[in-house]
């Protein structure tokens, strides 16, 4: 005898397994694998606190709230309340995977120089690691205003990129380039330490790049 | 005739030596505390604003030498430094005028009316354009602007240092940053605090001198 799973609640509701389990699924805050002072002295504990439990906090709580909105308009088919959505979606959706990749990105055993497959990637796409470097600073200072400097990878061309973003828009649903590295400058991330000499905190952030991360980024995008 | 064997107008010399300047505040950097902290206003006015001016100034010249020479590609390369630089001087340069250490209050006379005759009232105006400017995502500006063809007063937000009344042609009478430049060293991540301080620095005179301006 085939089963199905319905679940009856109190207010008479049959529910599948899946509308369930979908119901239940939130995003969450990743915690960091590292202590908030762990960055020291290229970014200051005081940052890293704010950035990841109050910045980052808030784009997953307000992503969970914006698609819970987003549910009850899909399941109407109310368009226009969708696209009314769009903004608050694509702002602290955003911002969630934005952030969340960050961390990674970053490590107190970081720094140095990138090996095998991804410093032959960057060699082969700008030259040197030096001239990347170069490249991927001075796009991400010139950033107007809030957004993130970001090394990406093209699918279609197999290359490495450097591209920018505004605000919290992330750079695969924006560009189509798979991120690997990206670097936050909303004044938020180097303001308390740095002020406004945002080039001193693009040049200090090199120290604790982990290389190992984007190493895997790049292996996983290839796939 | 210059050394050089060329002749300018006397037009055109004036125009090459007019170059944009940081204006002097008209009150001290601590004169706004505890609204608005003393190190803020220093670096704000200090740094921030005076970077604008420096890259305006720059950004001038060359678009001066790339309108010489016809070259519209160069013109249309130069467009975002123009805006970006342009309007943070622009909207810096209205904002210092905005504050005073003996600000806050109500606004009285013909401005007052004006409140009270487009949002209700002077709270219901100070709600919405609060919350406009809080809602505002990443960088940017919140604006009491007057829409001259209608005559209304007009709550808008700008991105980055995008200037009121070139992007929305409303006449800018105040403006509240949200740039987190402009709040962060006091106010880390809770903006709505620091817009909600900022009121008790508003200097109405200035914002009425603005509207008695835009009715010209």
């Amino acid at each position: 005898i085939g089963c199905r799973i319905s679940l009856l609640f109190g207010n008479g509701t049959y529910y599948s397994l899946s509308q369930v389990s979908a119901a239940r699924q939130k995003h969450t805050l990743p915690d960091l694998m590292y202590d908030y002072g762990a960055l020291q002295p290229h970014i200051c504990a005081e940052i890293m606190q704010l950035h990841h439990s109050k910045h980052h906090a808030t784009y997953v709580n307000n992503l969970n709230v914006t698609e819970e909105k987003y549910h009850e308009a899909l399941a109407k088919g109310d368009v226009t309340a969708q696209v009314a959505l769009q903004p608050a979606l694509k702002f602290n959706g955003g911002g969630h995977i934005n952030h969340t990749i960050f961390w990674s990105n970053l490590s107190p055993n970081g720094g140095g120089e990138p090996q095998g497959e991804l410093m032959e990637a960057i060699k082969r796409d700008f030259g040197s690691f030096q001239s990347m470097k170069d490249r991927m600073s001075a796009a991400t200072v010139a950033v107007q205003g809030s957004g993130w400097g970001w090394l990406g990878f093209n699918k279609d061309s197999g290359r490495l990129r450097i591209a920018a973003c505004a605000n919290q828009d992330p750079l695969q649903g924006t560009t189509g380039l798979i991120p690997l590295l990206g670097i936050d400058v909303w004044e938020h991330a180097y303001y308390l330490q740095y002020k406004n000499v945002r080039p001193d905190y693009v040049k200090a952030i090199w120290n604790v790049i982990n290389w190992e991360n984007v190493s895997d980024r790049l292996k996983a995008a290839h796939k």
